[in-house]
């Protein structure tokens, strides 16, 4: 039998909710019927807007959805005033105070607090400037990630801009597939550093050359093109990454080969169990061959090409080891001048900073920006003598293109501060961790990378399962008291061999965690061999062994959320029960 | 008069007409044999998985972990509250709760 949301979606999705997402605007937030709530709030995701959690009632999450991270001139300038002037609430964070801009592993931009009553407004805004919130979330499309500085990236093997661009025309507001099992999310990623991620995603389209003629046809001149993997995904304690189907595909066909496989994704995904219904569990059930066979039979009309020769081998991002983890610090264009990456912790950037940025990046560069999937900005288009006057800009103080390892590898995500699925508080507290292992813990001198993801839950929006430390909520007693707690995994990374960060410590109070971190540190600057990378150093111990390096410890660090974060209405408040929680906000 | 019951958002809570009435991250004492070896289960709700009635009592199946020793699975119908002249009202989270036994 279908799910409720299934048949939602049925009576009403996609392109059409907007004009009832609008009246409902102008009537107030009471207009919505007691009895179709639950409906419209889950239509409502198709156009970018998840309402918060409970305690927070009428106050939504929206997220914009910037394709590839990039932000035209003009457009972060844009995203600050929207942050500015509308994502304030009640509560106030502590540590970003209360407007602000989050930068997710997604490369799209989220923002907090928004009332209903302001979307249209800010909807004309997007709309003018040439962002939009549609399909960033919800069962369809989802904003496409890649190498954020495709076309630009000095070691590119093939300009992806251009696909990403033409895949968001076709498939944003297209009535074929506005309406999927769940969501689908595409990588298409140019540059031979593996920085679009694609093994994480329902799609990926990842550099290779093939050897054909001038029809098309095997045989001739090498071209470069894209391989093909289907149902990669890390949700929901069921990891997977994405399958080699045996495809490559020239630049000009990409988009008939993601439209084949959205279609199939739209025709065979499984409607009637939400926990099923991801593409990685298709594959699961078909094997790679059959999705091929498939597509090749009912979803496109020309003859589909073996694999190419891809340039896996190459990959650093994210690998734990070699070169360009991550696209920190300042780096050569194309074009001869140079992209700036900047470090945001957590992702998170107060709306004054993201205006003063789009000033930085208008005075030194182009003004444009880029969002990379470890949550960072970049800056592009700086000319070398630029580059130093910039780089002593004091706003690079606080977003340093040479952070520490422990704020350059943290990542978080939004956590029991807005989301109903998360256990535990978490942007806060990755920020707490990495200021105290700066401070306490030390890396061997020729490591300098270190990657902490921090994830509320098993959803894994934080990407905690390609980490050197993978932290996921849980809960633990602590002298008979429930407290916050984090599982830890260790070893996690893409690469040209991806594999999964193991979890070898359960439910570690969270204010033991960073003693843990420092005492694993330690262990591994004592028996490491010489040059060898902390996920080299884990792959040759086993579970027992790690678990015993972990060693869990009180330190002088102290935890101001080690209660139950998601019975406050909100967590930083100073009257934080559920029962002092807000109103809904007025209609004004 | 029927009652609308609903796992939504990837299972982080339970709708009872239209309204978000239990939620994910609690720490339930389970009388659950079936789940874990625990004479009490410690269960983290991780996930809502299924929400039913039983006469007027509303269950749930769940997503979880004992915190005691480890277990994790899916457990088997446990109660979180009754529909009471229409409106749901929620079992005391501190209280034991014991899984359906046919």
């Amino acid at each position: 039998m279908p799910t409720d949301v299934e048949k939602w979606k049925s009576e009403a999705y996609g392109e059409e909710v907007r004009e009832r997402l609008f009246e409902f605007a102008e009537a107030g937030f009471d207009s919505i019927p007691d009895d179709e709530r639950d409906a419209w709030f889950e239509r409502f995701k198709w156009w970018g807007l998840y309402h918060q959690r409970n305690g927070q009632e009428g106050y939504f999450m929206m997220r914009i959805g910037t394709p590839n991270g990039v932000l035209e001139p003009g457009q972060l300038r844009v995203v600050g005033e929207i942050a500015d002037e509308y994502a304030r609430g009640p509560g106030r964070n502590p540590i970003f105070g209360d407007a602000y801009a989050d930068f997710t592993t997604r490369q799209s931009i989220q923002l907090h607090w928004i009332e209903l009553s302001d979307v249209p407004a800010i909807f004309e805004k997007l709309d003018e400037n040439g962002l939009s919130t549609q399909q960033a979330c919800g069962d369809s499309w989802r904003n496409i990630v890649g190498n954020p500085v495709a076309g630009k990236d000095g070691q590119e093997v093939i300009d992806a801009w251009p696909v990403i661009r033409e895949l968001n025309e076709t498939f944003k507001g297209n009535e074929d597939h506005e309406n999927l099992p769940r969501k689908w999310k595409v990588s298409v990623t140019g540059s031979a550093d593996g920085s679009g991620q694609g093994d994480i995603n329902d799609l990926a389209f990842e550099p290779a050359y093939k050897a054909v003629d001038g029809d098309g046809a095997a045989g001739g001149e090498d071209v470069v093109g894209f391989n093909v993997r289907v149902g990669g995904g890390l949700a929901r304690n069921e990891p997977r990454f994405a399958r080699d189907i045996d495809v490559w595909v020239p630049p000009e066909r990409v988009p008939d080969v993601a439209g084949g496989l959205s279609g199939l994704f739209r025709d065979y995904g499984d409607r009637e169990d939400r926990y099923n219904a991801r593409v990685k569990f298709l594959v699961d059930e078909w094997g790679a061959e059959e999705v091929r066979e498939t597509l090749q039979e009912e979803y496109v009309d020309f003859e589909l090409e073996s694999a190419g020769r891809d340039v896996r081998e190459e990959y650093t991002y994210n690998a734990g080891e070699g070169e360009r983890n991550d696209l920190i610090g300042v780096h050569d264009q194309k074009d001869g001048t140079n992209f700036v990456g900047l470090n945001v912790l957590v992702g998170r950037m107060g709306a004054a900073d993201v205006l003063d940025l789009a000033d930085l990046a208008e005075e030194y560069g182009s003004g444009e920006v880029r969002l990379s999937q470890r949550q960072n900005v970049i800056v592009t288009d700086v000319p070398d003598d630029a580059l130093e006057d910039f780089l002593e800009e004091p706003l690079l103080e606080h977003y340093s293109p040479d952070p520490s390892p422990f704020m350059r590898g943290s990542v978080a995500c939004t956590g029991t501060e807005f989301c109903s699925l998360s256990i535990v508080e978490t942007k806060n507290r990755q920020v707490r961790f990495a200021r105290w292992l700066k401070e306490n813990a030390e890396l061997p001198a020729d490591v300098d990378e270190f990657h902490v993801h921090l994830s509320g839950c098993t959803a894994s929006c934080a990407q905690p399962q390609i980490a050197d430390v993978s932290l996921r909520g849980m809960k633990t007693r602590k002298d008979g008291d429930p407290v916050e707690a984090l599982d830890v995994g260790l070893g996690g990374g893409l690469g040209e061999d991806p594999g999964f960060a193991r979890w070898v410590t359960q439910r570690v109070p969270v204010d033991e965690v960073p003693g843990a971190i420092a005492n694993l540190l330690e262990t591994f600057a004592d028996r490491r061999e010489e040059g060898e990378s902390f996920r080299a150093f884990v792959a040759r111990h086993d579970d027992e062994e790690l678990d015993a390096f972990v060693d869990p410890e009180e330190t002088d660090y102290e935890d101001p959320m080690m209660h139950n974060t998601k019975r406050t209405w909100y967590p930083y408040a100073e009257d934080d029960g559920l029962e002092d929680a807000p109103p809904t906000p007025a209609d004004d | 008069m029927t009652t609308r019951l609903r796992v939504l958002d990837d299972g982080a809570w339970i709708s009872i007409d239209d309204g978000r009435e239990v939620r994910v991250s609690e720490l339930w004492r389970l009388d659950a044999p079936d789940f874990c070896g625990c004479d009490l289960a410690d269960l983290v709700v991780e996930n809502f998985q299924e929400v039913g009635v039983d006469g007027s009592r509303v269950e749930v199946r769940v997503y979880g972990q004992c915190i005691a020793c480890g277990e994790t699975g899916i457990t088997d119908w446990l109660p979180v509250g009754r529909i009471r002249g229409g409106e749901f009202v929620e079992f005391d989270r501190s209280c034991v709760r014991r899984t359906r036994r046919d």
